[in-house]
């Protein structure tokens, strides 16, 4: 186990709001393993405290077998943090930011180019311009090179993806998968359901709590119900209108069409019925596949 | 130590990259030197006099050339009646009169006594103080030069000396004053905002999560700031003796150790403030607002300390720049050595470790 959270309890402020709420996870030793919730979460506070930036409130956890609180300095140097927000420094160049955060870790870019390699090719041809003036993708890969650059063993990458374009994002998923072929346990937030299924296993997490952990493919096969989309007409009429609807069960909207599910004894060809009585005509219902956010809808339902 | 090394060499490249903090460091003590020096002076030259001579004799003639001769007087006009002269003051033509009475050449030699009446403009009292001080060293300079000449051996003359400046001169009083603004300020805000800029820009997380020790974080923080200031010390130094023609009279060496000393006990404030500030912006705040005030009020070189209410007076024991004002007065005007100011730099010395280790014992090694 890379990393074991237990009970890990985190509070803020006088009015004592609950951030992390007696989490529990344990992460494998050359997992990619993905946090999944919406922003307020408690994705960051869970990463400050496991990166030893905050001492939490209650519980323990143990990064690579040392704990959190008290071998705070052993576990600084076995880690990779990359915080939520850019953090690098904007008036120094590419090259500057990798060189000052190299010698800090107290190595050199020759000694592991080799990690960051595939990732700093990309974005060398710029290393003579200062970091504010990159673009959000390459600002990312610099601070993936910056946070790798020491050859952590734990890698904890803290929403890196918010704000980047689609192309850049892809990439820099595929750059996760290459570093676990390289041992590197990696553990990621994202507020990006699609993403979820890229990750080895899976937290899903609201409101500080935990809702499940599980590989992607067992979440959505576990989903045990019969999922719609519909289509057709007014989206927001027909929303109201199957929400109202007595043989549904949850309906919400998915991109441009609804996702839905039914009573148990409701049929599929009554709904279709229903909806062209009451003037949708073009109204069409067809079963898919459940997404992780199908998955997480339903999990904050049921809890 | 390579990583010291880059870390001061990166704090370094922050200061020279950000046209802001150069301004701030090279023009603060510039315009403060140029202001102080040329601007806001209280040192009165090219006073207007006006000249009632009712003697027209030697002695008049030779103490009215004197005056004209001086810099700190101009002879606009001679007026023959006093209705004249008041309606010269009235018109703000003059600022000071001189009256030589009838007959002064011959009263002087039969009762070596005589008197010659100076009227000033007292709606400014400071200036006219200063101005009939100035007068009265034409004076007194004039008998000196008499008594040689005077057959009578026992002539007794009070005459004040101005010590260490005798020509009274505005740049002795303020450049040390100058040179204690100048470090504090700079020093404190300098060295909070950068440390609080880390924190507000996340950069600090990840220096925290480094296994770079905190402590080195700290001294590679304070050390660029700490060259500077004594470079800018340098400057200040040798815009005074070029500037400003005040000589440097005591040892150089012994003035920036004691200045490296005061860098350092404000950089710990700095650093003391930056543990609270959140925002680069109240870092400032904090900085200039603590700090100005104070050093201004309680330093001594604006408001005599001696004069003050005993609470003030206490309250500016503590102030930091009251004792490094002693220090440099000591040292550059008066040439005075270690042994004029150890007491002084002792109580520096108690303070710098003091603040240091508070400040150290404050830096927070998580968030929050």
């Amino acid at each position: 186990m890379m990393i074991v959270t237990e009970q890990l309890k985190k509070v803020y402020g006088k009015e004592k709001i609950v951030a992390v709420d007696n989490v529990n996870l344990s992460v494998d030793k050359g997992e990619i393993f993905g946090l999944i919730g919406p922003d307020g979460a408690g994705k960051s506070s869970i990463f400050r405290m496991l990166t030893t930036l905050l001492i939490p409130d209650g519980g323990s956890a143990t990064v690579n077998g040392f704990d959190i609180v008290k071998d705070y300095k052993k576990i600084r140097h076995c880690i990779g943090y990359m915080p939520g927000r850019f953090s690098l420094y904007q008036d120094l160049t590419i090259e500057e930011n990798l060189q000052f955060f190299a010698t800090v870790f107290n190595t050199t870019v020759s000694e592991n180019y080799h990690l960051i390699k595939d990732i700093y090719c990309q974005i060398e041809p710029f290393k003579d311009r200062r970091a504010g003036k990159l673009s959000g993708g390459m600002k990312q890969k610099l601070a993936l090179c910056c946070a790798l650059i020491h050859k952590p063993e734990v890698l904890f990458l803290d929403e890196p993806t918010t704000g980047v374009d689609v192309v850049s994002r892809k990439e820099f998923w595929d750059m996760l998968k290459n570093l676990k072929q390289m041992g590197l346990t990696i553990l990621v937030s994202t507020p990006y359901m699609n993403e979820a299924a890229l990750c080895d296993r899976i937290a899903l997490i609201q409101s500080g709590k935990i809702l499940s952990v599980n590989t992607p493919e067992k979440l959505v096969n576990n989903y045990g119900e019969t999922l719609y989309t519909v289509t057709g007409g007014n989206m927001y009429k027909l929303l109201n209108l199957l929400r109202s609807y007595e043989g549904t069960d949850s309906c919400f909207a998915f991109g441009n069409s609804l996702h839905l599910t039914l009573k148990y004894q409701t049929k599929k060809d009554t709904v279709v019925a229903y909806l062209q009585e009451e003037g949708f005509k073009d109204a069409a219902i067809q079963e898919t596949i459940p997404g992780i956010e199908d998955c997480f809808i339903k999990l904050l339902k049921t809890n | 130590m390579t990583q010291l090394l880059s870390f001061i060499k990166k704090e370094f490249k922050h200061v020279f990259r950000d046209k802001k903090t150069l301004l701030m460091l090279f023009g603060l003590p510039t315009i403060q030197i140029l202001l102080f020096g040329f601007a806001l002076t209280n040192e009165i030259k090219n006073t207007r006099v006006t000249v009632l001579d009712y003697a027209q004799d030697n002695i008049s003639k030779e103490l009215i050339s004197k005056i004209d001769n001086s810099k700190y007087f101009d002879i606009i006009s001679n007026v023959n009646t006093e209705q004249e002269l008041e309606s010269e003051f009235r018109k703000g033509n003059a600022k000071i009169a001189v009256v030589f009475p009838a007959g002064l050449e011959g009263e002087l030699k039969h009762n070596k006594k005589a008197t010659v009446q100076l009227i000033a403009d007292a709606s400014d009292p400071n200036s006219a103080t200063t101005i009939s001080n100035y007068f009265n060293n034409i004076i007194h300079e004039y008998n000196g030069l008499n008594i040689s000449k005077s057959p009578l051996p026992m002539q007794i003359l009070a005459e004040p000396k101005m010590l260490y400046n005798p020509e009274l001169k505005g740049a002795p009083n303020f450049v040390p004053g100058v040179i204690a603004l100048v470090l504090m300020l700079v020093c404190t805000m300098m060295s909070s905002v950068s440390i609080v800029k880390e924190k507000e820009l996340g950069t600090m997380e990840i220096l925290l999560v480094s296994p770079f020790n905190p402590i080195f974080i700290i001294i590679s923080k304070l050390m660029p700031y700490m060259i500077i200031s004594i470079f800018n010390l340098i400057i200040i130094l040798i815009m005074s003796v070029t500037l400003l023609d005040l000589e440097i009279k005591g040892s150089i060496m012994l003035l920036i150790f004691a200045s490296t000393l005061f860098i350092l006990t404000s950089l710990a404030i700095g650093l003391l403030i930056s543990a609270t500030a959140k925002t680069q912006q109240s870092a400032m705040m904090i900085s200039l607002t603590g700090m100005l005030l104070p050093t201004m009020l309680l330093t001594g070189f604006m408001f005599p300390i001696e004069n003050m209410p005993l609470p003030l007076k206490l309250l500016s024991n503590i102030v930091p720049s009251r004792w490094f004002f002693i220090i440099i007065k000591n040292v550059m005007l008066k040439g005075l050595g270690f042994s004029s100011i150890w007491k002084q730099l002792l109580i520096l010395l108690g303070m710098c470790t003091f603040l240091l280790r508070v400040s150290i014992k404050k830096f927070k090694i998580r968030l929050q």
